[in-house]
């Protein structure tokens, strides 16, 4: 028994590393595939519309995602902690969980059918650990909201109006 | 309730402002799905249940803050902010606050 427990943590570390590879890749093809359908809601972070935008109706939307690190490499970037600098493999995890929550908004804001949202904010939060001791669950919540909007159909219709260039594969 | 995170409701104005309106939750997961949510951390991805948890909490949390702006009889919220902190093990706060107006 004593022997085997020096092999549990190797084991866990590699377990991880190759399933944590395994849906870090599967996730990311994922996102390519979703993004390409996403792209018909135009999402921008400026706030105030250009004088002759007529806005029709508008309501908040908003899309999150709660992502966690793998065991092997929170290991890993422990072991970079000591000596500092670009901790690298935390910064693919948060790429992904933003795109993954822009991706959520924009779906949310197509299903109610807006197809453009102003004034996009990208929120991030570190949710507690579950257990006293420090160890248990860390998870990093990303939250993505803005204002949806619908154009006034008179003047979606205009040529070069907002309308095309908020959705090119309309 | 017109509910927007702009300074003003594009495509109206406001009229009347009534202050600032707010509404909060604390939340926490039970416990299976705490155990669900730390062998996931293992493989790393997606905690799921927690995103369930939020996205919920955080609804919450809107609907009280419009409740108290019909109270005020206000018929819009702008400017919308979110604030997100862990208060105890496990427990998250989600907290959600705008400012309570009329618009026309």
């Amino acid at each position: 028994m004593d022997v085997l427990s020096y092999f549990i943590t190797p084991l866990m570390l590699w377990g991880a590393w190759i399933s944590g590879g395994i849906l870090e890749r599967r996730h990311l093809k994922g996102l390519l595939l979703l993004e390409s359908g996403s792209r018909e809601v135009l999402a921008i972070t400026i706030e105030d519309l250009p004088p002759d935008w007529h806005v029709e109706s508008c309501e908040l939307v908003m899309g999150n995602v709660v992502i966690s690190q793998d065991y092997f490499k929170r290991f890993a970037a422990s072991i970079k902690g000591i000596f500092g600098g670009n901790i690298g493999v935390f910064e693919p995890l948060l790429e992904r969980a933003r795109r993954e929550a822009l991706i959520r908004m924009k779906g949310v804001a197509h299903a109610r059918g807006y197809h453009t949202i102003i004034n996009v904010r990208l929120e991030t939060t570190t949710l507690a650990r579950s257990r006293p001791d420090g160890k248990g669950t860390a998870g990093v919540e990303i939250l993505a909201y803005g204002t949806a909007i619908t154009l006034s159909e008179a003047w979606r219709a205009l040529p070069g109006g907002g309308g095309a260039s908020a959705r090119p594969f309309a | 309730m017109i509910i927007s995170n702009t300074q003003e409701i594009p495509g109206k104005t406001i009229v009347e402002f009534f202050g600032v309106v707010s509404g909060s939750t604390v939340r926490a997961k039970h416990i299976g799905k705490d155990i669900m949510a730390t062998l996931k951390n293992v493989v790393g991805g997606e905690l799921k249940g927690y995103t369930a948890l939020l996205t919920e909490a955080r609804g919450e949390a809107m609907r009280r803050m419009s409740y108290q702006a019909e109270d005020m009889g206000a018929n819009a919220i702008v400017n919308v902010r979110f604030a997100t902190s862990s208060v105890a093990q496990g427990a998250a706060e989600l907290f959600a606050y705008g400012t309570a107006v009329t618009v026309e």
